[in-house]
């Protein structure tokens, strides 16, 4: 029993490296065929973002939205929907959470910061419960209208930054003005990584835990699982249904508010390159295996701050990272489903 | 009474971009595949379509040129489906992030740039400045009722809905699902390449990152709207384009409403059609649609 899971776990990670050599080789390639030189970017990638260990600290900062973007989208896995809108909660935890950091000013250190986060939660979490309850209802299916939402979260926070919300003194530049003290997400170690890292280090243990040991997970995987053989057992699957939305989108929604309370100090527009999309990809690449999760969570991580490194040694723009994601989803999309079973 | 001639107008205008996807996409989901990828093909049809349009100084080259790519690019879709039975949304959302990323790597030199668009030719008589579109436009309207009679009165049509019923039935039949699927994906490829295309040729003459602004995803909302059915797409894709240009026309008109809630009218507007007409579809949708085909194994 033991040896078949530990060859299974070696067996995992040999199809692992197999699949980062073929996506370098292909990327390589493809900067190549730029006019770029491929192992000079795989150096200055490699050297910038983990021998250097403010790099390393920044691929980890990297990790924080994308553990809790990717819970976002697991959990409703789990409970047989696909969640494509983490971008569009991540937009409206930032947004709640900002209302919270600078209209509750003046309450205690810890209280100030644990409302923010509570209100970043909610605010994901409403912005899921439109998709969640068109779904519950049997109205309209959530794919399409999570992706609906990631267009519109953008609009609602840009009315707020530009409008009612602008800071006064940065006229040419919209945001809100920063967040006091109280409300800020402590950095550590002076670089980039923040307490937000073990937030969703904390969280990927819970959803560990509960998914695969609790009444709840059971509960929620049989209807993940068989939607009709848990309606027959009594379970309430429209309630599961809402609760796996709200619940993903009140992850994602505290990846937004932690990112500004930590990384930005200001909500503004551009606060995401894309983290909801990555977190879609995490969970993809995982198959929502919580191991799963935390190594892609690295590895996206890594590849989103190269994107960075490229763009400034390479003078490539940072969209070309997208191109780098997709030739990972091909590759995995590619590979027969021996592991994954006829789905 | 003028005012309402132009709003007419300026929604069959923006009717045709999103025309082209929505086609597109009916064609491949009647043979049972959902494409999440459009709005990546849509933007790397703008791109390149504006590049080669701003190289060669012509902008039928570049249609050319973006309905070549957005077929090639919807084959490494078709593949993985068809071939490698890949989960068909996670496939489509790949080939979202490459359209993306491509399109951006494409269209980086050309931001702030103008290039040669397609003339427009009047329905109105000459001196009308209304109702005057491109070729492109009338091109959409035209193939909507021929996809129409492609579906619905060709023997290919019929083997085509019937990969999308049953791919197993169809293979006993003669048919080779396969090809079939193969085929509608390099349809849909093209037209939603050449809508990309027409947005950034026909109607704003510029290329910027991510223009397409989420329609490719709209147009799938259309699909279900349209009910599989390309003659109600044509409905589908003239109530997005009277949202579109009624919010720009409010926004001409400077009325005390902020431009953010005006520019929500379009995706509100299809939540909302889905709501109201995409409920009890299940049974009208191509029974295997996103099913993957074993083959006969």
């Amino acid at each position: 029993m033991l040896s078949s899971w530990r060859a299974r776990l070696g067996w995992s990670a040999v199809r692992l490296l197999l699949t980062v050599v073929v996506v370098l080789g292909v990327f390589g390639l493809f900067l190549w065929g730029l006019g770029r030189d491929p192992i000079k970017a795989y150096q200055d990638t490699f050297r910038l973002n983990i021998l250097n260990s403010r790099g390393l600290a920044g691929v980890l900062a990297r990790m924080a939205p994308l553990l809790l973007t990717a819970l976002g989208v697991a959990i409703p896995f789990r409970a047989g929907l696909i969640n494509v809108g983490a971008e569009g909660q991540f937009m409206m935890g930032a947004l709640l959470g900002t209302w919270a950091a600078l209209n509750l000013e003046g309450l205690p250190m810890g209280l100030h910061l644990a409302l923010v986060l509570l209100a970043g939660m909610v605010g994901g979490a409403l912005w899921a419960a439109v998709p969640g309850v068109l779904r519950a209802r049997g109205w309209v299916n959530e794919t399409i209208t999570t992706l609906l939402l990631n267009y519109l979260a953008p609009l609602v926070v840009g009315y707020f930054v530009f409008g009612p919300w602008r800071a006064p003194e940065l006229a040419f530049y919209p945001q809100t003005p920063e967040y006091p003290a109280s409300a800020r997400l402590p950095l550590l170690f002076g670089t980039r990584l923040h307490l937000g890292f073990f937030l969703g280090l904390f969280f990927l243990l819970a959803y560990a835990y509960l998914i695969n040991c609790s009444r709840w997970g059971l509960e929620l995987r049989t209807v993940g699982g068989n939607a009709e053989a848990a309606r027959r057992l009594g379970l309430p699957v429209e309630r599961w249904i809402l609760a796996a939305m709200m619940l993903g989108g009140a992850l994602a929604g505290l990846a937004g508010v932690a990112e500004v309370a930590a990384i930005h100090t200001r909500l503004k527009l551009d606060i995401s390159p894309g983290y909801g999309f990555m977190g879609f990809l995490v969970n993809w690449l995982a198959f929502a295996n919580p191991l799963g999760i935390l190594i892609m969570a690295f590895l996206i991580a890594f590849i989103a701050s190269s994107g960075f490194t490229l763009q400034i040694t390479q003078r490539l723009p940072y969209a070309a990272v997208n191109v780098l994601m997709a030739l990972i989803l091909f590759i995995v999309l590619a590979k027969p489903l021996a592991q994954r079973g006829k789905r | 009474m003028s005012w309402f001639l132009s709003w007419i107008s300026g929604a069959i205008l923006y009717a045709a971009p999103i025309l082209f996807p929505t086609l597109g996409e009916v064609v491949e989901q009647r043979a049972g595949m959902v494409n999440l990828g459009l709005e990546g093909l849509m933007l790397l049809g703008a791109s390149l379509g504006f590049a080669v349009s701003f190289g060669t100084k012509n902008p039928w080259l570049g249609v050319l040129a973006a309905a070549g790519a957005g077929l090639l690019a919807n084959l490494i879709y078709a593949w993985l489906v068809v071939h490698r039975r890949a989960h068909q949304l996670a496939a489509g959302l790949a080939l979202m992030f490459f359209g993306i990323g491509m399109s951006a790597l494409i269209g980086k030199p050309y931001v702030r740039q103008m290039a040669p668009v397609f003339p427009k030719y009047a329905l109105m008589g000459p001196q009308s400045l209304l109702f005057r579109y491109d070729l492109l436009v009338y091109v959409a309207f035209l193939l909507a009722p021929l996809f129409w009679f492609l579906l619905f009165r060709t023997r290919f049509g019929l083997r085509l809905r019937a990969v999308g019923e049953n791919p197993a039935i169809a293979y006993a039949a003669g048919v080779s699902p396969s090809l079939i699927r193969y085929i509608a994906a390099a349809l849909a490829g093209t037209l939603a390449a050449v809508g990309g295309a027409h947005l950034s040729l026909g109607i704003t003459g510029t290329w910027s990152e991510g223009m397409t602004a989420g329609r490719g995803f709209i147009a799938i909302a259309l699909v279900i709207f349209s009910r599989w059915n390309p003659l109600r797409a044509i409905a589908g894709a003239l109530i997005f384009g009277g949202a579109v240009v009624l919010q720009l026309q409010l926004q001409a008109r400077g009325i005390g409403v902020s431009p953010f809630f005006l520019d929500m009218l379009p995706y509100v507007l299809t939540v909302l059609v889905l709501l109201v007409w995409g409920r009890g579809v299940r049974h009208v949708a191509p029974a295997s649609l996103g099913r993957v085909y074993f083959g006969t194994e």
